[in-house]
């Protein structure tokens, strides 16, 4: 499994070599170091954690500054775990978009635009009552649930603090990558506000990575 | 920003020519796996979002029926774009041409230089 960490940077589209404009997502990925291996003897499961963007060295506490002196690496601020194992990295070692190349598969994983307090129709998919002929019902929850219930059921619809969460997108398609300025150009919209951190992997499900 | 990405993707011939204009574009056609360019000529009726995304719109009479094409302004499907003529038109979007009938009708007349 490859796994890098970036920054969405923003979508634009681009045209590819037989002259289709591809919509893509660019994401700054990378140099990522190695934090650390977890494996299932110590750890109870194997995963890999990379750091991204340098920190300053006074911003961090002094166990994690003795971590990062070990491994002799530049203190990184942004720390992200993949899980799965991925035997060819070691801790120490530099992750690049140069492993990745145009056409992988791959998932991105991001913290979705936050949305505030949303209501059923946004939160929900709500269909929201009549607008007019009287009816007192426009983007109201309606119904709470059985009246012999006597009480409302745990989890039902209502609406509350909506985005902010962590997302998913699996199975999208590596369009070009750029090694010198290292960024990644991804097929579609990604998760999450420009200058949101991105994680990226190698695709989990359907057939080869 | 991503724009950086796009720039240099970005036309650099001089893509000058407006709604009105009468132009002749050369793009690159695949049959099969030969390539040839096919010319398309007419009157540019719009122009349409920005950066790398622009595109306009040829609206030409064939065989009396009114046929439209539109084109990526970016796209290096799109060879060459030839200005034959400079309208005066006093709009953007020529949509009101869609309605008219008559080589009278859909008249532009010639920008003065």
């Amino acid at each position: 499994m490859k796994q890098i960490i970036g920054r969405k940077l923003g979508m634009t589209n681009i045209f590819t070599d037989d002259g289709r404009s591809v919509p893509v997502t660019v994401i700054e990925a990378g140099p990522c170091s190695v934090v650390e291996r977890r494996s299932a003897d110590r750890h109870g499961y194997e995963a890999v954690v990379l750091g991204f963007e340098d920190a300053k060295i006074k911003q961090l506490t002094k166990p994690m500054r003795g971590r990062f002196e070990k491994l002799n690496t530049a203190p990184k601020s942004v720390l992200r775990e993949f899980r799965g194992a991925s035997e060819d990295v070691k801790a120490g070692d530099v992750v690049t978009v140069a492993g990745f190349a145009g056409g992988d598969r791959i998932d991105v994983i991001g913290t979705s635009k936050g949305k505030g307090f949303s209501g059923i129709i946004k939160r929900w998919n709500g269909s929201g009552g009549g607008a007019s002929h009287g009816s007192m019902i426009h983007r109201q929850p309606a119904s709470n649930g059985d009246t012999n219930a006597a009480k409302t059921v745990k989890g039902s619809r209502r609406p509350g603090l909506l985005g902010r969460d962590r997302v998913t997108t699996l199975n999208l398609e590596v369009v070009r990558t750029d090694d010198e300025r290292n960024l990644l150009m991804i097929k579609g919209a990604v998760p999450g506000p420009r200058d949101g951190i991105v994680m990226v992997r190698s695709r989990i499900k359907g057939g080869r990575p | 920003m991503a724009s950086v990405v796009g720039v240099e993707q970005l036309r650099k011939r001089a893509s000058d020519f407006n709604a009105g204009d009468t132009v002749r574009v050369h793009s690159r056609v695949t049959e099969g796996n030969k390539e040839r360019i096919q010319i398309f000529e007419g009157v540019v009726i719009e122009r349409k979002n920005g950066g790398l995304s622009e595109s306009f719109t040829v609206r030409r009479i064939a065989h009396g029926i009114g046929v439209e094409r539109s084109f990526l302004l970016h796209s290096p499907r799109v060879e060459k774009i030839d200005v034959m003529r400079r309208g005066l038109v006093r709009r953007a979007k020529l949509f009101y041409l869609q309605s008219r009938i008559g080589s009278k009708a859909t008249r532009i007349k010639e920008k003065k230089k």
